[in-house]
């Protein structure tokens, strides 16, 4: 390995395991990446380069001494910071957690680690993962690495630009309504979100837990499903994980031979015709992978999904009445932020007025209002019972495709402090959040590019527990991209 | 986004993001007010959208694939004692706890 290509972890991890370079040198590669580049970009709140060297040396000593090496070795990892990492800083992008050490590493952080990669940092997104531009960060805007006036998207956009910009090949991100794939498209990724409940979320920062998954970015395809594959297991530790075995996906990828009759249904609503927003060059693109599939053997069709029409107002009700009960915890007890008060109430008043940002306000006060007497029944309640209507019109989908297919985002990349009213923000959600209400697993993956030569994601939905089908239709839209 | 008929309007007035912000444990401006009132209300008034779909026969919904309690095998496990990693995160701590200002004596 002549120099070190940190845009794959495939080929990092079979290099650090043949001894043909060290996990070592690999990390002070990524450092140096992060050093020349993130001035910038601004993708990681803390870089944590002592452990990273240390953590790649008891990399290097497994090399020598023979041992066993797990599917990661020397790969280093970016993970977002709303994931507890035992002795490193876990600020959720937030004031009230600015200081914050957390006593024990999340479980996707374990499975990484006992994967034998290596962590360099933590990585910058939008406060407590609420934002889809990685704008309502308290340290700050990312930037985009393809176009450094224009976001990264988010709310997992530290972990999106710092692969992008070439500083690790694999990073861990949150994705609650699209906080994954949506900076996976903006920033030309792929981007996966697991079925509700298969990936453990022990460690990880409640933000709407009936929506929250962990998920990950890479540059490929194969790297993806390898996550996929480290990350799917049960977890005691976590009373939401599915028990039981997951479908490998890694094998899937490896052996793809077409597509053979895989039925696959286009969301009409999202397609340009139906809801509005979605930018000409989008559809356009669209409308290749589509061609892109049936040519790999692919069965295309079109589907309606009438629901999808509420879906944003059902889900900007759902997601700040879960956040306003998890972010009750902040309270200026036990951990963060506490400003001084005459009293416990007046104390965890001025707490909570300081440590948090305004976009967190906004969504605390939304819920509150959604859930309070009186009110509970027009927005919480309706907003649930949409789910539920949501959840049929997919399994009805089912029962006729195999996968669902859509844009990831309406638009590409936008300029920074471009979209300033936080409505038209949630709009660009339209497409993702859908699916964490119905608790798939979907992928975004790069197909070709949009307006200013952006880059344009096209995302694969699958019914839960299919992701093997969902990385089928990934590796298609891989192949035809790459020609 | 579709037209629809039925539209409601919130009504959100900047007493009632006053209250919902007091009970939210949040301080607001009076210049917080005059931002967060509209807002709100545009947030809210987009639950309109769901009233032109008949909910009637659907249940409402908090789990996407049905609620069941998952338990891990009656296992005893070492936990570790994190106590003092876990204290030492606190903003103020006596005699191994957790310190606060007077919770009593006053309206809270």
């Amino acid at each position: 390995m002549s120099e070190i290509n940190l845009n794959s972890a495939a080929q990092i991890s079979a290099a650090v395991k043949s001894g043909e370079v060290s996990a070592v040198k690999v990390t002070e590669a990524s450092l140096a990446q992060i050093e020349a580049k993130d001035t910038e970009i601004n993708s990681f709140n803390t870089v944590s380069g002592e452990i990273a060297l240390a953590q790649a040396e008891a990399v290097d000593q497994k090399v020598a001494s023979g041992e066993e090496l797990g599917p990661f070795a020397g790969v280093p990892i970016g993970v977002k910071d709303l994931f507890c990492t035992e002795g490193i800083k876990t600020t959720c992008s937030s004031k009230i957690l600015e200081n914050w050490v957390p006593p024990y590493n999340a479980t996707c952080v374990e499975d990484f680690l006992a994967a034998d990669a290596v962590i360099v940092g933590k990585t910058n997104c939008d406060e407590f993962g609420m934002g889809g531009s990685n704008e309502n960060s308290a340290f700050g805007p990312v930037k985009n690495p393809l176009d450094t006036t224009r976001v990264p998207g988010g709310s997992s956009g530290g972990s999106a630009a710092c692969v992008a910009a070439g500083m690790v090949p694999i990073s861990l991100g949150t994705d609650t309504g699209g906080s994954v794939r949506q900076p996976a498209s903006l920033c030309g990724l792929v981007g996966f979100k697991p079925t509700y409940g298969a990936v453990s979320r022990y460690g990880m920062v409640a933000f709407a837990s009936s929506f929250d998954t962990v998920a990950a970015f890479s540059t490929n395809v194969a790297d993806s499903a390898a996550s996929f594959d480290l990350l799917a297991h049960a977890d005691g530790r976590d009373a939401t994980c599915i028990p039981g075995d997951r479908e490998t996906v890694s094998d899937v990828v490896e052996n793809y031979d077409g597509l053979d009759g895989l039925r696959v249904g286009v969301i009409k609503e999202l397609a340009g015709d139906g809801i509005e927003g979605f930018e000409p060059e989008v559809i356009e693109q669209l409308n290749n992978s589509v061609n892109a599939l049936a040519d790999s053997g692919a069965k295309v069709d079109e589907v309606s999904l009438p629901g999808l029409e509420a879906a944003i107002s059902a889900y900007y009700i759902l997601n700040p009445a879960e956040a306003s009960s998890n972010l009750a915890r902040f309270d200026g007890v036990r951990f963060g932020l506490r400003e001084p008060g005459g009293n416990t109430a007046e104390m965890i008043r001025a707490s909570r007025t300081a440590g948090f940002g305004e976009e967190v306000k906004r969504r605390i006060m939304v819920g509150t209002y959604a859930l309070s007497s009186g009110y509970y029944d027009a927005y919480y309640a309706k907003a649930q019972k949409l789910r539920a209507l949501l959840i049929k019109e997919f399994t009805d989908a089912y029962k006729d495709f195999d996968v669902l297919l859509s844009p990831t985002s309406p638009v590409v990349a936008f300029p920074i402090g471009g979209i300033v009213d936080p409505m038209s923000l949630y709009l660009l959600d339209i497409a993702t959040c859908p699916v964490n209400m119905a608790g798939l697993p979907a992928i975004s993956v790069p197909f070709g590019t949009g307006a200013h030569g952006l880059p344009v994601g096209i995302q694969a939905i699958a019914p839960a527990m299919g992701e093997a089908r969902m990385y089928k239709v990934a590796k298609a839209l891989e192949e035809k991209q790459n020609g | 986004m579709s037209e629809n008929n039925n539209s409601q309007t919130s009504d959100l007035t900047r007493e009632d993001v006053s209250k919902v912000a007091n009970l939210a444990m949040l301080n607001l401006t009076e210049e917080d007010l005059d931002k967060y009132t509209p807002q709100l209300a545009s947030i809210l008034d987009l639950a309109s959208q769901m009233n032109s779909f008949d909910l009637d026969d659907f249940e409402p919904t908090a789990h996407p694939h049905g609620l069941v309690n998952i338990y891990r095998e009656d296992k005893v496990v070492e936990t570790p004692d994190i106590r003092e990693k876990a204290l030492s995160a606190a903003p103020d701590v006596e005699d191994n706890q957790f310190k606060v200002p007077p919770a009593l004596g006053e309206e809270l």
